[in-house]
């Protein structure tokens, strides 16, 4: 595997080739199985045709596309703010984060930007849904590789972000919590308590999980060495976010190209050295402290002040075309925003941080068993909304 | 065509086709007022020549073929179809550019030629973000970027399915998202929000319409 890892593009280039290949299937000890895509291991309906020598994977091949919806061709058809609640729809476990990532995508196009307030209110709820989807990741890896506990932890404490998420802005998926030039509702009373009174309560949540894993030999045994990608394979493979990091890179849109007001806060970026399943869910540990200790300075230091800049009621932005991108829970998410001056945009163009990370499985499961591919799928941490769109 | 004739002080930014309707209005109003208003109007803001280091180097290197702007902040260079490999080629090896964000395509249906085709690149060394894009005819093809980057593959299968545009040397082009037999290319401008691949669909889901 050693001498393999530095060339990934031949690796590419050598991509199994089921329908053309020249030996017959069952000749050989090759074996094709598929996988999914009804498969409770798949996160969703990610297909994926393995190649085996025995239980070992030889190569893989992803299917995608079954909850295709064509996103990018509805936001042609839609105005600007129509379109906002469908971004929700991405990555329905981080609906948060895609909606930030939209609206500072328009309002860069239009030059405007956001109140001070309203870009503070953004970071709490981004970094509530950044601890929320990692906890629902924390659960559903850790019950596909046989701990069944976590889950119900897990759940049980999200509840307590959801609620947060229901009582601020009505919905607790789909929130569609921001606009276009800020936020449309000021906080309840009582938000800053509760988000307060969340954070006492969760951070020893975290270390609970931790004790039911972290030295657990099961769970070591499963995930130390399982899917390892070099930091130079996931730059090559476009892969970002905690997986990236957990590689060694230390990268975070948060901290390379700030925006809300994420420059404002004191946080450290968690990064793993072997790039393994195990070093992926440390990372994703460390940064939900992270998100905390973000979310305490924010809570803290919240300034007053109007949570709408001035933006007309009919929104056009200017001729031009820009890309903005934030670091969803999930990895580097980026829009490309085409105007053509009309209400509506003329292309939008979504980068989804778990279509290109998906890419790398082949990368990170060549070599392993057939039981560490579903380990590897959870450890990627997708969400098929986002992939297909 | 038309707002190339009368030449008034504003640049006009290269996408600029909504222009004239906004020159349009100002002009009947008064003949001398419009003089010192025209420039002031077109309020939005414009995309500015990019200068730097790099761009000095490629100007003097590829001259005519490459065009190099800021808009909004974000630097991107449009360049010659011809230029794309040796360029995407000359940013990965010699000015880091490491990390291939995005590849995507617009298309305009009324140019000549066609698509836009954009690729978004990072430089983990740098910090730095630029775009790169070229202008190719409908049915032209542009050389794969797989070779450099292997994320493209994914990302390039991505177009193609969404456009139709080929990829030279693309070590396995097929549909990514759309199933194998589709047939048209979704997000080109003519193709309708409602319209699908009927036939697709009665053979494949049994079903009359998918709508």
């Amino acid at each position: 595997m050693n001498d393999s890892t530095h060339d990934v593009s031949n690796r590419a280039l050598s991509n199994l080739d089921l329908e053309t290949s020249e030996k017959p299937y069952l000749d050989s000890n090759e074996l094709i199985i598929n996988m999914g895509p009804q498969h409770p291991a798949t996160h969703g309906v990610l297909r994926v045709i393995l190649k085996l020598d025995g239980e070992k994977v030889l190569g893989t091949e992803c299917v995608i596309g079954y909850l295709h919806r064509g996103v990018e061709k509805i936001a042609e058809n839609r105005t600007y703010t129509m379109f906002n609640p469908y971004v929700d729809r991405m990555d329905y476990v981080a609906a948060v984060s895609n909606g930030l990532g939209y609206c500072e995508a328009v309002e860069k196009l239009m030059n405007v930007e956001a109140p001070a307030r309203a870009k503070y209110i953004r970071v709490i709820l981004t970094e509530l849904n950044r601890i929320a989807s990692h906890q629902l990741w924390l659960g559903t890896h850790a019950l596909d590789i046989g701990a069944m506990t976590p889950l119900f932890y897990t759940f049980r404490d999200r509840e307590e972000i959801l609620k947060i998420f229901e009582k601020y802005c009505g919905a607790r998926l789909t929130t569609h919590a921001f606009r276009i030039g800020g936020c449309q509702y000021e906080t309840y009373a009582g938000f800053e308590k509760e988000v307060k009174n969340f954070l006492t309560f969760v951070a020893p949540k975290i270390d609970e999980y931790e004790e039911l894993l972290t030295t657990n030999r099961i769970w070591i045994e499963r995930t130390k060495n399982v899917g390892v990608i070099s930091a130079l394979d996931a730059i090559a493979l476009g892969v970002t976010g905690p997986v990236l990091r957990a590689s060694g890179v230390k990268w975070d849109l948060r901290k390379a190209q700030p925006y809300a007001a994420y420059s404002e806060f004191d946080f450290d970026i968690p990064t793993g050295t072997n790039g393994d399943t195990y070093d992926r869910y440390l990372v994703r540990m460390a940064e939900m402290r992270q998100s905390l200790r973000i979310i305490e300075q924010a809570v803290n230091r919240i300034p007053e002040g109007p949570i709408m800049a001035k933006v007309p009621k009919i929104i056009k932005p200017p001729v031009g075309e820009i890309y903005h991108s934030i670091e969803a829970p999930k990895g580097e998410l980026g829009y490309f925003i085409v105007s053509d001056g009309s209400t509506q945009p003329y292309r939008l163009r979504v980068r989804p941080p778990s279509f290109v990370n998906l890419q790398a499985l082949d990368t990170m499961v060549r070599g392993l068993l057939v039981a560490d591919v579903v380990a590897v799928i959870g450890t990627i941490d997708i969400v098929l909304g986002e992939v297909d769109r | 065509m038309a707002e190339e004739a009368k030449p008034p002080v504003p640049p006009p930014p290269p996408e600029g086709e909504k222009k004239p309707a906004a020159e349009g209005r100002a002009a009947p109003a008064s003949a001398e007022a419009a003089k010192p208003a025209a420039p002031a109007k077109p309020a939005g803001p414009v995309p500015v020549p990019w200068t730097s280091p790099l761009v000095e180097k490629y100007k003097g290197q590829y001259g005519s073929g490459l065009d190099a702007q800021t808009y909004l902040g974000q630097n991107y260079f449009a360049v010659d179809r011809s230029l794309i490999p040796d360029i995407l080629r000359l940013l990965r090896d010699e000015e880091q550019f490491d990390y291939c964000v995005d590849i995507t395509a617009v298309h305009y249906l009324q140019r000549e030629k066609q698509f836009d085709v954009v690729w978004i690149l990072y430089s983990f060394p740098r910090n730095e973000r630029v775009r790169v894009k070229t202008q190719i005819a409908d049915g032209a093809s542009i050389p794969s970027s797989v070779s450099l980057w292997a994320t493209a593959n994914w990302l390039e299968r991505e177009v193609y399915d969404m456009f139709g545009i080929q990829f030279d040397g693309h070590p396995d082009l097929k549909r990514i998202l759309l199933p194998d037999g589709w047939k048209g290319h979704p997000l080109r401008k003519d193709y309708g929000i409602l319209q699908q691949d009927n036939e697709w669909v009665q053979i494949n889901l049994g079903i009359e319409s998918g709508q």
